[in-house]
C-alpha cells in the first residue's frame, strides 16, 4: 500500500512503453510523406539514442515495411547505429587537411589516453571514439568534435588535455 | 536602406553602419569561427560592452575566408570606417573594449585589415572576385533584411516580372556557367533540357552533399548566405517550370541546416517561397508561381552526393546509383522531370541575372566562365575560402592568395577534386584553372577543395589515404568499385609498409583501368585517379618504397630508421619512458640509444623529445 502511494501507477510505464510512444508521435509526424524513412530514422536515433532490434521492429510495423528494408537503410548509412554509444561522442576528423597535418598522432594520442579501439566505448561508458572522413573545418585542421563542439589546431597534447577537461 | 541593415556597396570593401550613434561590432561565427572559439569571443564582447554600458550593436555573420585568422572581429565606426581583427581571444577582449569601442583607438598590432590603410592580408583579397561570396562574412545569415539591403531577391523580382521562363534558361546558357559540384556540365543546357521534359510535375534539388575530404566550400555558403541559395533555386524552378524542390545537406553539417531552414521560414513568411510567391502579382507567363522547398539531412554516405544516388536517399532507400540514361532530366525523383545543381552553382544565379549574362562571360577562359570558390587548406601559410576568377593560374592562388607554404618549406604538389581528383605537381603551378586545364593534368577540377603538400608529404601514402577513404564508401553496386578499390589499397598499404614487390606498379595500372571502365558512377570511374596521378609524376616515389625500403618524404614510419643524435640528446629519459618496447637505453643527463631490434617504428619517442635529437633516416 504504503510503496504504491509513493509511485502512482501512471509514472511506472515500462522503458518498452515509453518507447512506443515516442515512435508512435515520430511515425504520425510524418504519416503519408512521401520518402520518410530517414528523417524517421533520425528522429528516433535522437530521441532514443541508438537504433535497437525492438525499435526497428516497431518502425517497420508502423510504416507497413518488412524490417529488413529498414535494417539495409540503417546499415548503409553512417550516421545510424544499432548499439548504444557513451556520454560524450569523439569525432576524428582524418580528412585531407588533417591527415596531413598530423591527424594520424592526434588520433593514436586520443585512443591511448581514453584506452579504446576506433570506433569503441570505454569501459565506464563515458566516451565513444570515431573516426570520420571529413567535418569542413579543414583549415583548422587537425580538428576533433567533442559531442556538438569543434577543436581545431590540435596536437596530440592539446586533444589528452581537452579530454581531460570534458 | 532598411534601417540597421549594414550597407554596403558590391565588391568594395568600405561599408557603413546603419546606426549612427556608435559601433557596430560583428563577430564571425560560421563553423570554423566557432571550432576557433568564436562563442565565447562574443561571450566575452557581450560582457565587456554591457559592463561599460557602451552604445554598441553587436551581430554575427559568417565565414569571410579568412579561417587563418580566425576567430574574426570586425569593428565599424559611424563614418562608415572598418577595423578587422584577427586572432581574437577572450583575452583580447578587454584591451579592444577600452581602446577601441571607449576612447576610439583601434589596436594597430591586431588588425589584419581596415579601410584605413593597407595592410598584409590585403593580398589575400586583391586576386578575388567575390560573386558566390559577395555576402559571407558580411551579412548577417539568419537576417533577410541584411540580405534585401544586398539586393536580395531582386534577381527574382526581375526574371518573375519581365523575364520568361525562356529567357532565364537563355540568360544562364549565355552566361556560359557549367556545373560548380565538379563535372562542369553547362547549367543553362541542363536547365532546357528539364524545362523541355514531358510531365506537369517537375522537381528541383539542390546537392548540398559536400562529400570531399578537404572541402567546404558549400559550408561556408550555406552558413554565410543561405537566401543566395534560396533565391537561385526559385529562379531556376520559375525557368525550368518546377514546384517543388529539395535542398539536401549533409548531417554533419548541423549550423547550415539550422540556418537554411531559418531561411526558408523567414522567406515564406516574406512571401518569397510557398504560395503564390511575391503576392498575387503576375509573372511575366501570365500565371502565378509556386514554390515549395524543403530541406533533407544526409545521412553520411559519400556516394550520395552522385545524383541518382541522392534521389534514391530523398526516397528513402538505401543511396545506390543507377544507370543514366534515363537522365534525372527526363525521370528524375519519384520518376519525374527533375533538375539538380549543386549549391554553388545556385548561388551564382541572381548574381548574373542582376548583373547580366555577359559580365558573368567576361570573368574566365573561353569554355569556363565566371568565378570559382575553393577551400584551401593543408600546408598553405594563409588557409581558407577564397574565389578567383577562372583562369587565374594554380601557383597564383597558393603564393600570392594563400601566401606561400606554412613554415617556409617547399611546395611540392597540390590534390585538387578530392578522392576524384588527383595531385598536380609543383611543375605545373602555371597550370591555368578551368576545367579543361586542370583535367589535362589528371586531376580534375571537383567541387573546389584544394589540399596543399609540402616536401613532408609521400605520395605514396596520399594515394593510399584516398583509396582508404574510396573502398570504404563504395556502396558496393558494382564488383570493379567494390574489390578493385579494395585490392588497389592492399597494394598501397604494403608498399608504405615495405612489402611493395616489382610488378606492384603495373597491377596497380591495370586494376585502375578496370575499375575505371567498369563502374557504374562517378566515384567508381575517377576511384583510380589519386593513384595514377601520383604514379605519372611521383613514379620514383613508388620505386623507391618498393625497390630500396626507402620513403624519400621520411613519412611511412616502417621504412624509417630511427637514431638519437648523440650531440643533441640530453639524457631527459622523456622517449625511453614513452617508448613502448623499451627499445631506449640510456642514463640520465646522458645521450640515449635505439636498440634497432627492438623497435617497431612508432615515432612515440620523436612526438615526446623536446630537442629534436630523434632523427629519422
Amino acid at each position: 500500500m504504503s510503496q504504491s502511494r509513493k509511485k502512482p501507477k501512471k509514472s511506472i510505464a515500462t522503458r518498452e512503453e515509453t518507447e512506443v510512444g515516442l515512435l508512435g508521435a515520430i511515425l504520425t509526424k510524418y504519416a503519408g510523406a512521401a520518402g520518410a524513412v530517414i528523417p524517421i530514422l533520425q528522429e528516433s536515433q535522437e530521441a532514443l539514442g541508438c537504433l535497437r532490434p525492438q525499435t526497428i521492429e516497431t518502425l517497420a510495423l508502423g510504416m507497413g515495411v518488412p524490417a529488413s528494408q529498414i535494417y539495409g537503410v540503417v546499415t548503409f548509412y553512417s550516421q545510424f547505429r544499432l548499439m548504444p554509444i557513451g556520454k560524450h561522442l569523439c569525432k576524428v576528423c582524418h580528412g585531407t587537411a588533417c591527415h596531413v597535418s598530423g591527424a594520424t598522432e592526434v588520433g593514436e594520442a586520443i585512443l591511448d589516453q581514453l584506452r579504446v579501439d576506433e570506433g569503441g566505448t570505454t569501459a565506464d561508458g563515458r566516451f565513444t571514439v570515431q573516426s570520420v572522413a571529413c567535418l569542413g573545418c579543414c583549415s583548422l585542421a587537425p580538428v576533433m568534435m567533442i559531442d556538438e563542439e569543434t577543436h581545431g589546431r590540435l596536437t596530440p597534447d592539446r586533444a589528452r588535455k581537452l579530454l581531460r577537461e570534458v | 536602406m532598411l534601417p540597421g541593415a549594414i550597407m554596403h556597396v558590391a565588391g568594395s570593401y568600405h561599408a557603413a553602419g546603419g546606426n549612427r550613434e556608435g559601433l557596430i561590432v560583428v563577430v564571425g561565427l560560421g563553423s570554423c569561427g566557432i571550432a576557433a572559439g568564436g562563442q565565447k569571443v562574443r561571450s566575452a564582447l557581450i560582457e565587456a560592452i554591457e559592463r561599460r554600458a557602451l552604445p554598441i550593436q553587436l551581430r554575427e555573420t559568417g565565414c569571410v575566408g579568412m579561417c587563418y585568422r580566425e576567430v574574426l572581429v570586425d569593428v565599424f565606426d559611424p563614418q562608415g570606417k572598418r577595423f578587422t581583427y584577427g586572432n581574437v581571444t577572450p583575452e583580447r577582449v578587454e584591451r579592444l573594449a577600452t581602446d577601441h569601442f571607449e576612447s576610439g583607438r583601434p589596436v594597430r598590432e591586431w588588425l589584419v585589415r581596415s579601410s584605413e590603410e593597407s595592410l598584409a592580408d590585403d593580398s589575400f583579397f586583391a586576386k578575388q572576385k567575390r560573386i558566390v561570396l559577395r555576402n559571407c562574412g558580411i551579412i548577417d545569415p539568419e537576417s533577410l533584411a541584411e540580405y534585401r539591403a544586398r539586393d536580395g531577391y531582386q534577381a527574382l523580382e526581375k526574371a518573375l516580372r519581365r523575364m520568361q521562363p525562356e529567357e532565364v534558361i537563355q540568360a544562364v546558357r549565355d552566361s556560359g556557367l557549367r556545373g560548380r559540384g565538379g563535372a562542369g556540365f553547362p547549367t543553362g543546357l541542363k536547365w532546357q533540357f528539364a524545362r523541355g521534359a514531358k510531365g506537369e510535375k517537375k522537381y528541383l534539388i539542390c546537392n548540398g552533399d559536400e562529400g570531399d575530404p578537404g572541402a567546404f566550400m558549400d559550408r561556408s555558403v550555406l552558413e554565410g548566405d543561405p537566401h543566395t541559395v534560396i533565391e537561385g533555386m526559385l529562379i531556376a524552378a520559375y525557368g525550368i517550370g518546377a514546384d517543388e524542390g529539395y535542398l539536401y545537406v549533409r548531417a554533419e553539417y548541423p549550423l547550415a541546416v539550422r540556418r537554411l531552414r531559418k531561411a526558408i521560414a523567414d522567406a515564406t513568411m516574406a512571401g518569397f517561397l510557398g504560395e503564390h510567391i511575391m503576392g498575387s502579382m503576375l509573372t511575366a507567363r501570365g500565371s502565378e508561381f509556386s514554390f515549395q522547398l524543403h530541406v533533407k539531412e544526409g545521412a553520411g554516405a559519400f556516394v550520395c552526393g552522385e545524383e541518382t544516388a541522392l534521389m534514391a536517399s530523398i526516397e528513402g532507400q538505401r543511396g545506390m546509383p543507377r544507370l543514366r540514361p534515363p537522365f534525372p532530366a527526363t525521370s528524375g525523383l519519384w520518376g519525374k522531370p527533375t533538375n539538380i545543381n549543386n549549391v554553388e552553382t545556385y548561388a551564382n544565379i541572381p548574381w548574373i541575372l542582376l548583373h547580366g549574362p555577359q559580365a558573368f562571360a567576361d570573368l574566365g577562359t573561353e569554355k569556363s566562365k565566371g568565378s570559382k570558390v575553393f577551400a584551401l587548406a593543408g600546408k598553405i601559410a594563409r588557409g581558407g575560402l577564397v574565389e578567383v576568377p577562372m583562369g587565374i593560374t594554380i601557383g597564383e592562388v597558393i603564393y600570392e592568395i594563400g601566401g606561400g607554404i606554412k613554415d617556409g618549406r617547399a611546395f611540392k604538389a597540390v590534390q585538387m577534386g578530392g578522392p576524384s581528383g588527383g595531385c598536380i605537381p609543383a611543375s605545373l603551378a602555371d597550370t591555368m584553372i578551368d576545367y579543361e586545364s586542370v583535367t589535362q593534368t589528371g586531376a580534375i577540377m571537383g567541387s573546389g577543395g584544394m589540399v596543399v603538400l609540402d616536401e613532408t608529404a609521400c605520395m605514396v601514402e596520399i594515394a593510399r589515404f584516398f583509396l582508404d577513404f574510396t573502398q570504404k564508401e563504395s556502396c558496393g553496386k558494382c564488383t570493379f568499385c567494390r574489390i578493385g578499390t579494395k585490392r588497389m589499397l592492399e597494394i598501397l598499404t604494403r608498399i608504405t609498409q615495405g612489402q611493395g614487390q616489382e610488378g606492384d606498379i603495373e597491377l596497380l595500372y591495370d586494376l585502375a583501368d578496370k575499375v575505371k571502365t567498369s563502374s557504374l558512377c562517378g566515384l567508381g570511374q575517377t576511384a583510380p585517379n589519386p593513384v595514377l596521378t601520383t604514379l605519372r609524376y611521383f613514379r620514383e616515389e613508388y620505386e623507391a618504397h618498393i625497390r630500396e625500403k626507402r620513403c624519400p618524404a621520411h613519412y611511412c614510419r616502417k621504412l624509417l630508421v630511427y637514431r638519437i643524435d648523440s650531440d643533441l640528446c640530453t639524457g631527459c629519459t622523456a622517449c625511453a619512458r614513452a617508448c613502448p618496447t623499451q627499445a631506449i637505453s640510456g642514463v640520465v643527463k646522458q645521450p640515449h640509444l635505439i636498440d634497432q631490434a627492438r623497435c617497431i617504428q612508432c615515432g612515440s619517442c620523436v612526438a615526446k623529445c623536446r630537442f629534436d635529437a630523434v632523427k629519422t633516416q
